[in-house]
């Protein structure tokens, strides 16, 4: 395991940042959201890496599964022709914006480095197994597991609400 | 051997691709999927320094965020069809009436 740990590391993080970037790069709708169910996929490699199972379960089952979904009926169900090829300018702003962005990033991975090295420490054989998540869960985080509930039922009633042409 | 700072810049890295997108694309839609994007590098951090301390509470937190990102996303999708019934379009430059 620790010496095949680095190599899958790598063998999920390169083909997680090219997905992402390929959001960005893409100008179709369509493959930016395929795109972005890639990056999914292998970020739910990097949760198992972690030894997170019922997170990477949930990953694929919530996030590539049914927000992209979701994604993909509202881009076909709206995306025009123009849409399709309009070539986005990067305007000053834009640039000014895009520059910013990356000095954060140069700002937080110059932190992380200097926070010094962060073993990690190892993981129990219960470590992130739904076992061990659902006691967290359904005794401490049982309150804020039950207003979660609740907050999926108003966005469902909020949705319809909001996208409804007439009530 | 491996250590928690790899998982940590990683999550940045994300994060930042996610940052870029929502300041520079102009499609509504695309900027919603960066919004994800940088959710997601939120939640790598969690289960980053939950693996890194032993405890499992980051991945019960990790959890909320999904489920919250869940929501975001319905109501959020919501809000793009409405702009667009009323709009009739994905620019996000061309919906400012609140700016006005």
């Amino acid at each position: 395991m620790d010496r095949a740990e680095p190599f899958v590391f790598w063998v999920f993080a390169l083909p997680l940042i090219a997905s992402a970037a390929g959001v960005l790069v893409a100008r179709n709708p369509v493959s930016a959201a395929i795109s972005l169910v890639v990056a999914f996929f292998f970020l739910a490699g990097i949760y198992v890496l972690l030894a997170a199972h019922l997170l990477a379960f949930l990953q694929v089952l919530v996030y590539a599964g049914a927000i992209m979904v979701l994604f993909l009926f509202v881009i076909m169900l709206l995306t025009t022709a123009d849409d399709v090829f309009a070539r986005t300018r990067l305007k000053l702003m834009q640039a000014a914006g895009v520059l910013g962005a990356a000095g954060v990033v140069a700002v937080v991975v110059t932190a992380i480095r200097q926070a010094g090295p962060m073993p990690l420490s190892a993981p129990g054989a219960e470590f992130g197994t739904v076992r061990a998540v659902g006691r967290v869960l359904y005794t401490q985080y049982l309150l804020p597991l039950e207003a979660t509930s609740l907050l999926l039922l108003v966005a469902i009633v909020g949705a319809v609400v909001v996208a409804k042409a007439r009530i | 051997m491996i250590d928690a700072t790899q998982y940590l810049a990683l999550a940045a890295v994300l994060f930042g691709i996610g940052l870029i997108g929502v300041v520079a694309k102009r499609n509504i839609l695309v900027v919603f999927m960066c919004v994800e994007l940088m959710l997601n590098a939120a939640n790598l951090t969690f289960l980053a320094f939950a693996r890194r301390f032993g405890n499992v509470n980051g991945h019960a937190i990790a959890f909320f965020v999904i489920a919250v990102a869940a929501a975001e996303a319905a109501v959020g999708l919501a809000i793009v069809i409405a702009v667009f019934r009323s709009r009739g379009t994905l620019n996000v430059d061309e919906v400012s009436s609140l700016k006005n």
